[in-house]
Parts: structure tokens; C-alpha cells; sequence
């Protein structure tokens, strides 16, 4: 929430009984709503609150935009319907919608992403020449959901330089785009343009922030799907020296890896070779230059769990169902300085070749999708070295 | 809520009796409905009424109520934007759209989306489900009365791949089932708050099937399938009534007739049900009708499958037994452009002999029943992607493509 309007709605509450006023017949639903919880709970108080909400006219707009600041993602859908509907029935009736208020919501930078792109949805109903107009200002945009928008713009713009030959042109725009982009399907469409149209050199792990160096120990046992619950000794200290009885006494000792792979791939398979119902773990650290809130983005085909700083942050049993890019997001708070990500990945006994990957993707990123890279990042390893080095 | 609007909605409930499609397949999601008399007997440019634009993709059937069709759909790079969508049934106009942000996993393989589901009605609300878990209570006119996120609150309850179950209200109670590797269950939901009658939990296995309801003493009993076979719930608690336990697909529902289910298991296997607490009575097992990816039918005395290699199978409903079977394909001599490909879609049929089905590549078909021989009578080719199941009723058939909406019967 904004410091103006929070004192707004604080002196509305405290100091205005009369529920007549019209900052109260905002206020007060917009609490309810925010109070809606898990399995339901709030769900009746918010019915109720939507409809008191929607009673009014399109003064309620702006407000209800600016509560999304502080709704959780339930809440926030609520007002985002109550917005919806409000605009829609005043539109409809040819009232008067506050268009610069909302225009000003929208430009204002601080205020929540998706209460933002909703904003120029809405205004883009209001005044789409003007709307149009602004779409370049969005380029380095905090809402990934606006910046989409200037993004595809310079694609095209790249686009159609190359068609007219001018390359220098494209590249300059291309590459100002992929500095900005931050959604996985335009990075990838720019990259292709620059490396296959203009042969530009692209480092995809570092404008994702992929992690690319690990320490891998494997095989232990997952015979049942049993090791995704057993404790193997990684989950209780990290000794990169040590050596274990693995799977079938196959001795399981921590080698050095590094991927090369443009999605930062890391493949058990690479130094292990291809092995069944096994668990293995990767290991990194991450220096941080402050103590910070960050996502690690995984994609995994395979169960996995992951912890931070010795600390479990998620785990999942599902195999072989399907893997992408930031395919599960965590919110997580890096401490400045050394944090320690261990990544367990289980392979069951599935033998059809497209169960054969045992693999996970991790990166490192702001809630928008900025590459949030560790200071003492190393170079990309190059995609000609090999990925799997033993004895470092 | 207020009081009086929650009183009306119960006595609402109580007396609903529409002839309406609130859910997928229909009544008991059976595919079947005898009160959609007056159905196109042929799909053609003359009986198309309409066809209007959708704003994403969708599996999902349209839901009809009175003279609204409900629909879902879901927009945008990741398909994060959830959409509710009324338009008019006599002229296919938009009357109201509402827009969510999906609060769950919304990663799906290509083929399926985020709007897969179909929505289920009790004929006064819409419940829209999606593959995010986001479960969506509306009123007809778009008033939003409850939302759950179910990764919210089970944050393990996904399936990469994509969910596809439909829920379906059965007495009071909303059920869906959410089955995957991991987190896997099924709830009932109170109709008017959203919050958990109660949840069981179910075989870790991923499954894309939908509830059905079975009517046995004159109360509704849901069958819950999965790979481990049937379980037969009270719907108001969730109680276990009766269990068939020689597994069972994963994408093609069992379908009901009465106190009989007919389950995609082991081919097709029939069973009788009873409420005393005592084992199904299996009547028989027919390997030869093993459907693929569409449910099966039942009408009349015939059982109709259609198999993965695109053949639609008629057996008798008593034995099993195979009557006959055809080729879904336009009639000979007919001019087609487009391989009638395969099945996603399930068959349905109203009041009169005709079968209806389209095919992923949009052909849709009409299949005469009543004779000796199932003979394909009629045929469109509607030049768009349909992984869906049409909507009948009442002088009309709905069908939603990839990127439309169409009505057939004028």
C-alpha cells in the first residue's frame, strides 16, 4: 500500500463513523476481502464485501487497484473481479470513469504489477490511441506483464530491419531487447534471432542467472520410490571430500560438474551414466551481495527436493510428467554472503526412453524474472569444454 | 452473503429441474440426455446458427442454462489468465466476461490447456474448475461468490502434464477430483461458502477422469475412477459405499445408466451397483470395446465406445456383446479435405436415434443408430483443433473449437 493512501484508509476507518461517507463504503469491504484465507475461510464476508464493493460507482477504481498492494492472490482476484465489473456496468452506461486517476495508477511504478497491467488494460478501453503511445515507456518496466508488450514491439522492430537488410539496426534493437526481456519464450525467440540471423554471441545462462557450477554424489538407493524420503548423508552434513556405500555398494563420491547447457541443464546421467531407481544430489553455493528476497526457479522431470542454507524448502514426488523453464517458482530470502543449495533428484524405474533424463534446471531471480547473479559468478563454461569434470 | 439471498438459493436448489447441461457430459455425465429432442439431424452451413470468437483455448464443454451458455477459457504466454465467459444462446452474443489470475501451477503438455475442465452448475451457480486448481464460484450473472486456490492450500496437488477432471455437483455438495503422483485427493465443497465438506485422500497416480453419479434407490451416488478401479461415494460426506477394484483408465470416465456403471476397464466392464454395503455385481468384462480416449454411451440397449483407431463400437448394453461397428469417417463418395484423424472428444446423443462426435481435427460427425448398422449420416468439417465434448439441448448442439464457440440447430 502506498503511504498516502494508507493514511487515508487509516484516518477513514478511525476517524469518519459515518459508514454514508465514501472513502467507508470502499474501505471496509476491501478489509473483508483482504481477510479471505485458506480452504475458504472469509469466503462468505467477501461475498458479501464484493457485492457491497460492486454496489458502487467508478470512484472505487483507483482504490481497489491500489489495495492489491498488500492482497494476497485470492484477495487480489477478488478486486480484481469488483474492478472488472464496475468498469464494465459504467462503461456500459456511459458514466463517468476516472481515466487520468487510473492512467496515473498505471504510470506510477511503486504500485503492485498485475494491479498495474490490469490498469492499462482498462485504460486501454478508455483511450487506446493514448495507450498505445505509452507502450515503449515500458521497456525496462518492473511489471513483466507491461514490459511484454515493449518487447514484442522491438522484436518486431529487429524483425523488420532484417527483412530490409540492416543488420547493425537489428542488432542494436535486438540485443536493447533482450537486455530488457525477462519472459522465457521472448528470450529465447530474440536469442535464435541473434545467433542464427546475426551472429551474435548470446550468454543465455547469465541473462537467465542459471546455476552452472555443482558438485554431484550419486547413486543412493530409490528402489520404490523409497529414497525420496530417506535421509542419505548429504541431507545431513556436506563433505565434498567423503565417500559412501551407494545403490548396490557401488561407492558414491562428490564429483565436480559444470553445465554448458544454454538452459543450465545439470545431468546426472552425464557423469553416472544412465542408472534406475536412484537418488543423487547437487550441490553449489551462491555469495550474495545482500540480504535479500529472491526466487530459485527449478524445472525438474524427476522428484526432487531442495534445501537452502541446510534449510528444506519444497519437495516433489511426481516422475516424468514434464519439465520447463521456471516450471516451479520458490520465494526464498538470501543471507549476504555464502548460501549453500542442495538439490536432491530421484529417477525411478520407468523404462521408456522418454523417462530415461534424470536432470534439474535452477536459476536465481528476482520476482520479475531478473537474473539475480552470485558476485563471485564464473564465466559461462564454454559449450565446446566438457561438462563433467572429475578429480577438481 | 445475506441471509435471505442464501435462503433462496436453498429452496432454488431444491426444486431445480431444468433440462439444462450443467456439466461435462451432461446429465450424470452420462453423454446422454432424451429430453434434447429436435436436434439437427445434419451439421451443415444450413444448420449452423452461429459461430462466435473465444478469447483463448479451452477443452472444456459449454455448460447451457436457460438461454445462457457458460464457457472457460485461458489466455496468455503460461495461460495465467483464467477467464469465465457468458454469451446468449440465441445469437451467441457475449453478455459478460469475468478475468483471474491463476494462483497455481498452470505448466501443461501442448495438446491439452489450463481450460480444460468443464464447469459444473447446479443450475444457479457456475463452478469453473482450471488445471491451476483454481475453483471459481459465479452466480448466472457473473457475480463472484467464492474462489478457492487449491495449490494454495495443497501446494503438491498438480500434475505437469495438465489436470483435466471435471467436477460435478451431486445433492448439495460440489465434488472434484484433484488425483496426481503427489498430492492426490478428492473434496466435496459447500455449494454456497466453497469450504471443505470433506476431502479423501487418493491413489498417488496421476488421473484425468471425471466423477459421475450413479441414482440407486432414488439417491445420488458418486463413482469416483481411477487406476486402481471405482469408489462410490455419499456426496453429501464423502463416505464410502461401494468399491470395484480391478482397476481402471485414466482418461476415458465410466458412464452411468441407472444403477449400472459402465467402466473403461480391462476393455469395458459392466457392474451393478447397491448402496447395503455389498461388492458391484460384475455382469460382464469385453476387451473388443476398450475405448480410447472418448467415454462411452449408453443408449438404449446399446453401449457405443469409439476406439483409439478412430471406430465407434456398438455392443449390447446386457451382455456386451458387439452388434456392430463403423468407421467414423464421412460416407463414402462424399468430398473431405480433412482426415477425420482421432478422438479426444466424447460421443453424445438426446432424444432421437442420432450419435454426435468430433475429431481433434475438427470434423464433426452425426451417426444414425437406430438401425442394423451404424451408418454416418452427415458430416462438417470445421477447419479448427476440437479435443471437446458438445453440449446438447433443447433443438440445439454446441460445440467449442480452439478458437470458436458454434451452435448447431436454428
Amino acid at each position: 500500500m502506498k503511504p498516502a493512501f494508507a493514511f487515508a484508509a487509516l484516518f477513514t476507518l478511525t476517524f469518519l463513523p459515518s459508514p454514508g461517507l465514501r472513502a467507508a463504503a470502499w474501505t471496509e469491504p476491501l478489509n473483508q476481502i483482504s481477510k479471505v484465507g485458506a480452504e475458504g475461510a472469509g469466503n462468505v464476508e467477501a461475498a458479501q464485501a464484493w457485492s457491497d464493493l460492486t454496489a458502487q460507482g467508478s470512484e472505487i477504481i483507483v482504490p481497489v487497484l491500489s489495495a492489491m498492494e498488500t492482497a494476497g492472490p485470492l484477495a487480489r482476484n477478488w478486486m480484481r473481479s469488483a474492478v472488472e465489473t464496475v468498469f464494465e456496468r459504467e462503461v456500459a452506461a456511459a458514466a463517468e470513469i476516472p481515466a487520468a486517476d487510473i492512467k496515473n495508477f498505471l504510470q506510477d511504478r511503486d504500485n503492485e504489477p498485475n494491479a498495474r497491467r490490469l490498469a492499462f488494460d482498462l485504460y486501454q478501453k478508455l483511450a487506446p490511441e493514448d495507450a498505445e503511445a505509452i507502450i515503449p515507456t515500458f521497456v525496462d518496466d518492473p511489471s513483466p506483464a507491461l514490459r511484454r508488450e515493449s518487447i514484442a514491439r522491438l522484436i518486431s522492430q529487429g524483425q523488420d530491419h532484417l527483412k530490409e537488410g540492416k543488420t547493425d539496426q537489428s542488432t542494436k534493437v535486438l540485443k536493447e531487447a533482450l537486455d530488457a526481456a525477462r519472459e522465457v519464450d521472448q528470450i529465447k525467440e530474440i536469442a535464435e534471432l541473434l545467433r542464427e540471423e546475426l551472429e551474435q554471441p548470446v550468454d543465455l545462462p547469465r541473462q537467465f542467472g542459471f546455476l552452472m557450477y555443482w558438485h554431484l554424489i550419486a547413486p543412493f538407493d530409490n528402489t520404490g520410490h523409497e529414497g525420496f524420503d530417506t535421509a542419505y548423508p548429504p541431507e545431513e552434513a556436506i563433505q565434498l571430500n567423503a565417500s559412501y556405500p551407494g545403490k548396490e555398494d557401488i561407492g558414491a563420491s562428490w564429483q565436480a560438474y559444470s553445465t554448458s547447457d544454454d538452459y543450465g541443464m545439470v545431468d546426472f546421467n552425464q557423469p553416472f551414466s544412465p542408472l534406475k531407481e536412484v537418488v543423487g544430489y547437487a550441490y553449489t553455493e551462491f555469495e550474495s551481495g545482500a540480504d535479500q528476497a529472491v526466487e530459485l526457479r527449478l524445472g525438474c522431470k524427476n522428484a526432487w527436493k531442495i534445501w537452502l542454507n541446510d534449510k528444506l524448502i519444497f519437495g516433489r514426488d511426481e516422475y516424468h510428467r514434464g519439465i520447463s523453464i521456471d516450471q516451479y517458482q520458490l520465494p526464498i530470502r538470501l543471507k549476504k554472503g555464502k548460501n549453500t543449495l542442495l538439490v536432491k533428484a530421484c529417477q525411478d524405474e520407468q523404462e521408456e526412453d522418454w523417462t530415461n533424463e534424470w536432470q534439474f534446471q535452477l536459476r536465481v531471480c528476482d520476482s520479475s524474472g531478473t537474473a539475480i547473479l552470485s558476485t563471485d559468478r564464473k564465466p559461462t563454461p564454454s559449450s565446446t569444454a566438457p561438462s563433467r569434470r572429475r578429480g577438481e | 452473503m445475506k441471509t435471505a439471498s442464501l435462503i433462496l438459493a436453498s429452496f432454488l436448489l431444491s426444486i431445480s429441474a431444468q433440462a439444462d447441461w450443467l456439466n461435462f457430459r451432461g446429465p450424470s455425465a452420462s453423454s446422454y440426455d432424451p429430453t434434447a429432442t429436435g436436434l439437427p439431424t445434419e451439421l451443415s452451413d444450413e444448420t449452423l446458427a452461429w459461430k462466435t470468437p473465444l478469447p483463448g483455448r479451452g477443452i472444456g464443454s459449454p455448460l447451457l442454462i436457460g438461454d445462457k451458455i457458460y464457457l472457460t477459457a485461458a489466455t496468455g504466454p503460461e495461460q495465467k489468465q483464467l477467464h469465465v465467459l457468458c454469451f446468449a444462446a440465441a445469437d451467441g452474443s457475449s453478455i459478460w466476461e469475468r478475468r483471474f489470475w491463476a494462483t497455481g501451477r498452470t505448466m501443461s503438455h501442448n495438446k491439452t490447456c489450463v481450460a480444460a475442465p468443464t464447469p459444473a452448475s447446479d443450475g444457479h451457480y457456475i463452478y469453473a474448475f482450471y488445471s491451476s486448481n483454481d475453483l471459481i464460484c459465479l452466480d448466472l450473472e457473473g457475480n463472484l461468490i467464492w474462489m478457492r486456490g487449491l495449490t494454495l492450500d495443497y501446494p503438491n496437488a498438480s500434475n505437469s502434464l495438465g489436470m483435466a477432471s471435471s467436477p460435478i455437483v451431486a445433492g448439495d455438495t460440489l465434488i472434484a477430483q484433484v488425483e496426481n503422483d503427489s498430492e492426490s485427493f478428492a473434496a466435496g465443497f459447500d455449494l454456497i461458502t466453497g469450504t471443505n465438506k470433506w476431502k479423501i485422500d487418493r491413489p498417488k497416480m496421476a488421473n484425468w477422469t471425471s466423477p459421475t453419479v450413479l441414482t440407486i434407490d432414488g439417491e445420488p451416488v458418486v463413482a469416483l475412477q481411477s487406476g486402481k478401479g471405482i469408489l462410490g461415494v455419499v456426496p453429501s460426506t464423502g463416505s464410502s459405499l461401494f468399491e470395484f477394484t480391478e482397476g481402471a483408465a485414466t482418461i476415458p470416465s465410466s458412464t452411468p445408466a441407472g444403477d449400472s456403471l459402465f467402466i473403461p476397464s480391462n476393455g469395458l466392464t459392466s457392474i451393478t451397483v447397491k448402496t447395503d454395503g455389498s461388492d458391484p455385481t460384475k455382469r460382464w468384462t469385453e476387451s473388443a470395446q476398450r475405448p480410447g480416449t472418448a467415454s462411452p454411451l449408453v443408449l438404449g440397449k446399446k453401449v457405443f465406445t469409439i476406439s483409439s483407431a478412430g471406430v465407434l463400437n456398438c455392443a449390447d448394453r446386457e451382455t456386451g456383446e458387439r452388434l456392430w461397428r463403423v468407421r467414423l469417417e464421412p460416407p463414402e463418395g462424399s468430398e473431405s479435405e480433412t482426415p477425420v484423424g482421432g478422438f479426444s472428444g466424447s460421443p453424445v446423443a438426446g432424444g432421437g436415434d442420432q450419435l454426435y462426435v468430433f475429431s481433434e481435427s475438427g470434423v464433426g460427425l452425426v451417426v444414425d443408430v437406430s438401425g442394423e448398422e451404424g451408418v454416418v449420416t452427415s458430416f462438417i468439417e470445421l477447419g479448427e483443433t476440437i479435443l471437446s465434448t458438445p453440449s446438447l439441448t433443447k433443438g440445439a448442439l454446441y460445440i467449442r473449437s480452439d478458437g470458436h464457440l458454434w451452435r448447431f440447430g436454428k
